[in-house]
């Protein structure tokens, strides 16, 4: 069967930050351009993001990106590549002034300046004390920065085809990447998008777990669509959990709380982090704060009847200032829990929240297969769905929104160069779109499980066993569950057959993305013996440089696992070598 | 523990439907099945996977789910089952073309959206850093800029509804008054002539639905009126 082909210069699939920034650069530069997105836009997950978008400004007091980069470095515990942290951090300033410029609506200072907040981890003069780095809006700050993006795009006419899934990635017989193919939600039709250069900014694929801070369209399709097209997934066992979720619906409840002064109680009504991080104490790095929290809960300190959470306090903060900083999660507070924030302290658990690894990417956003690190010609990506890598073992909070803008550009300087060079579109494949239409066929089959079951099993098996700590043993029973249940996902079915708005037909197809996610994680984090970042082994509680200072590669192919080495030259300065991790 | 819900739910699917009806489901949910989005994702999971709705981030900051819930707009993802009375009766939101079930064409409604240039405009050369706006002028932005797009609103205004392709409706309107008060933005007067037009603004009759069901409790009025109120100032 021949599909309909459409035919673009460049293609950006996911509307989120990185995608948004990425086709504002395209659609400038006069490239022919189209961005696919599952949803609306402005519906991408980055109007989440709450806390804020970190920039080395220093409109409260010094502050440079020396130290942004050093704190970048040491949150990633030594996995991050030197060059690309140098990359990002140094081009803050100038990223988020852009936002700014395209009319981002920031919160600000008295002098008119933009207002900053402490952040974990954000820290002056190399590690001495906390500054204030995390620009701001309430803590409302994804929404803010995705409406102006998505703003800049109307002003930019770019091409949008909202409610699009990409299925697959199209590869000639030289490995080139020459399109993706879709599908049109609303009318069931899938499409060959013929494009010289496909930039992927598809986000994460926080669903792999029960509980979460992730959207439902979070479900990895980008990782999915790579691994199947033979590419590799890069540090993708480490995952973060975010201390403070929300306990029992997941919802997030922002670092910014603790940024303006909150903090975490046990049921002793013990400020416990004081224990664990003397220095930066509830501001330490994400996973520090998490294990610390699991640590209360599993020493029977936790709260509550069934003591599995703890408690953030802020109700000192009074009223004035959680209504002026923090009102979206006061909302959220007495949305989802009926509790006021401003008089009781909401009880919240460690909860997943990002994916450190990705697609492997250089700080260009080109995609690297391999351990020589090999450009796959016309492949780029950016944002969450990218390891570039500039959160190695653990993202700092408030660096993922900069992640997006500065790579999502960068990327999309690199397609442009790549589009000015490429004069004619490469050949498609014969039988392009095959492969996308057999797996659509397959869920058509007569017997077979419900998506939904299956999905539920891989959820609770992440939950149960690559958790905030992990053993060989939970890790090992885990590979196992998973590789049967990762068997049944290949025989799943939908009875609903019909064409229009089928979503039942998306969420199966996300789900056969979502699943190959799990199973890399599951194998990746069974095979690195070491603790580092926000993979805690609780049999191997030491960061093992010497064995372990590399990055995992996954492919699908054999359920194969390689290493390559962690960028240590920086491209200007001077290599920031491993030190210990205190805060 | 867990309980019964029961709903009655608008269904379409224009593949085989001639016509609309409601059909009736029943659907256990758990005690953290506190919101309405629970109990459809429930049903969609276990009882029928052909009921159609748009949803995302569960959280209300996405705007993907806005339906029209025992008669009035509102999201799933932030109503709360047990405020509701039973049959819990849901149909899509009113006066858009349905697509299938839950889900709408916003064409219109983004059209309308679009239609007010909604970006600074500012064609001054940038300066190295952010530009400066006192924390006061960005108070004037506090209560605009928290629009998820839901169209919650515009979809519960009569106007709208006899005229989506002439009047803009509150939601766009609350953007283009999100423009005119920024400190920023150096285009006030195109605005105002972009507006001034016996639909796109003045088919308001200030019927407060809007406002009534916004669920982020934004004021649509009140924006119409600091439209008027500015475009009055300027005509004298
Ligand atoms: C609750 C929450 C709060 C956060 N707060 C912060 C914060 O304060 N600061 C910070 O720096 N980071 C924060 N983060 C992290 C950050 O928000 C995300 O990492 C980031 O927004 C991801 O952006 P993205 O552009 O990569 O993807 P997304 O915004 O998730 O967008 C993905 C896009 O890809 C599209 N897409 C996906 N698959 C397909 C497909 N198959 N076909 C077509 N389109 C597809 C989707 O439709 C969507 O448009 C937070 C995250 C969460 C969950
Ligand atoms: S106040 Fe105006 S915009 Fe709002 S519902 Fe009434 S007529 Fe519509
Ligand atoms: S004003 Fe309120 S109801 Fe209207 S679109 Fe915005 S958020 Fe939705
Ligand atoms: S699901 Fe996002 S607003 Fe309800």
């Amino acid at each position: 069967m021949s599909l309909p082909i459409l035919k673009f210069d460049a293609v950006v699939v996911g509307g989120g930050g990185a995608g948004l920034r990425a086709a504002l650069q395209l659609s400038e530069a006069g490239v022919k351009t189209v961005v696919l997105s599952k949803v609306f836009p402005t519906r991408s997950h980055t109007a989440a993001a709450q806390g804020g978008i970190s920039a080395s400004f220093g409109n409260s007091e010094e502050d440079n990106w020396h130290w942004h980069m050093y704190d970048t470095v040491k949150g990633a515990d030594w996995l991050g590549d030197q060059d690309a942290i140098e990359f990002m951090c140094k081009q803050a300033t100038d990223a988020v002034a852009e936002l700014e410029h395209y009319g981002m609506p920031f919160d600000r200072l008295e002098n008119g300046k933009i207002y900053q907040r402490p952040f974990g981890g954000h820290m002056a003069e190399f590690g001495k004390k906390p500054v204030r780095r995390a620009c701001a809006v309430a803590d409302r700050t994804g929404h803010a920065m995705l409406h102006a993006l998505y703003q800049r795009n109307v002003k930019a006419q770019t091409h949008f085809f909202v409610e699009w899934m990409a299925l697959d990635i199209i590869r000639n017989a030289n490995g080139d990447v020459v399109g993706v193919t879709a599908l049109e939600m609303e009318t069931g039709q899938v499409y060959i998008i013929h494009a010289k250069a496909v930039l992927f900014a598809t986000g994460g694929s926080g669903r792999i777990y029960q509980a979460s801070t992730n959207a439902f369209i979070n479900t990895g399709d980008g990782v999915g669509m790579a691994l199947r097209a033979g590419l590799p997934v890069e540090d993708i066992e480490f995952w973060q959990f975010h201390p403070t979720g929300l306990a029992g619906a997941g919802v997030l409840i922002t670092e910014g709380v603790r940024g303006e002064g909150g903090y975490l109680l046990n049921a002793n009504g013990e400020r416990f982090m004081e224990r664990y991080a003397p220095t930066a104490k509830d501001l330490a790095s994400r996973d520090v704060v998490s294990r610390a929290m699991q640590v209360e809960i599993n020493e029977g300190r936790g709260c509550g009847t069934n003591k599995d959470h703890v408690l953030l306090k802020l109700d000192h903060l009074g009223a004035e200032v959680i209504d002026q900083r923090l009102p979206g999660i006061r909302e959220i507070s007495i949305q989802f829990l009926g509790i006021d924030p401003v008089k009781q302290p909401i009880p919240v658990v460690p909860t997943c929240h990002y994916m450190m690894g990705g697609i492997p990417t250089n700080y260009k956003g080109e995609v690297l297969d391999g351990v020589d690190e090999k450009v796959v010609s016309g492949f780029y990506a950016a944002g969450e769905c990218a390891c570039a890598s500039v959160h190695g073992a653990n993202r700092l909070g408030t660096n993922s929104l900069l992640d997006l803008v500065v790579f999502g550009k960068s990327a999309g300087n690199s397609v442009i160069d790549f589009v000015k060079a490429t004069p004619e579109h490469k050949e498609l494949p014969e039988n392009a779109g095959a492969y996308s239409l057999e797996r659509i066929a397959k869920l058509e089959s007569t017997t077979g499980e419900k998506v939904a079951d299956v999905r539920r099993d891989m959820q609770i098996c992440m939950q149960q066993h690559a958790s905030v700590f992990r053993t060989q043993k939970a890790l090992d029973e885990g590979v196992v569950k998973m590789r049967e249940i990762y068997e049944r996902a290949k025989n799943v079915v939908i009875e609903d057959k019909s064409k229009v708005f089928n979503t039942a037909r998306v969420e199966a197809l996300e789900f056969l993305n979502t699943v190959e996610v799990a199973l890399a994680t599951m194998i990746a984090a069974s095979v690195r013996t070491e603790s580092r970042g926000a993979h805690a082994r609780e049999d191997y509680p030491d960061r093992n440089d010497e064995k372990w200072m590399k990055h995992t590669l996954y492919y699908r192919d054999g359920q194969r696992l390689e290493y390559k080495e962690v960028h240590t030259k920086p491209l200007t300065v001077d290599y920031i070598p491993p030190a210990k991790r205190v805060y | 523990m867990t309980k019964k819900v029961k709903f009655s739910i608008y269904r379409y699917n224009p593949e085989k439907d001639a016509k609309p009806y409601f059909q009736d489901y029943e659907v256990e949910v758990g005690d953290h099945d506190k919101k309405l989005l629970n109990a459809l994702v429930k049903i969609k999971d276990d009882n029928d996977e052909s009921l159609s709705f748009r949803r995302s981030c569960r959280e209300g900051v996405c705007g993907s789910d806005a339906m029209n819930i025992n008669g009035r707009n509102g999201l799933a993802c932030l109503t709360d089952i047990a405020d509701l009375k039973q049959p819990i009766t849901l149909a899509p939101i009113p006066g858009l073309p349905v697509i299938r079930d839950l889900i709408v064409d916003m064409t219109q409604f983004f059209h309308q959206y679009h239609s007010i240039k909604p970006y600074v405009i500012d064609d001054r050369p940038m300066p190295e850093h952010e530009r400066l706006q006192s924390p006061e002028e960005r108070k004037e932005l506090d209560g605009v800029i928290e629009c998820i797009l839901c169209a919650c609103c515009s979809t519960a205004c009569p106007s709208f509804w006899w005229n989506p392709d002439k009047f803009l409706g509150p939601a766009a309107l609350l953007h283009a008054y999100r423009f005119l008060a920024d400190s920023r933005d150096q285009a006030t007067n195109e605005r105002l002539d972009n507006l001034n037009d016996p639909y796109r603004l003045f088919r308001c009759h200030t019927i407060m639905n809007c406002v009534d069901v916004c669920p982020k409790h934004l004021n649509p009025t009140r924006a119409i009126s600091r439209i008027k109120e500015t475009m009055l100032a300027r005509n004298v």
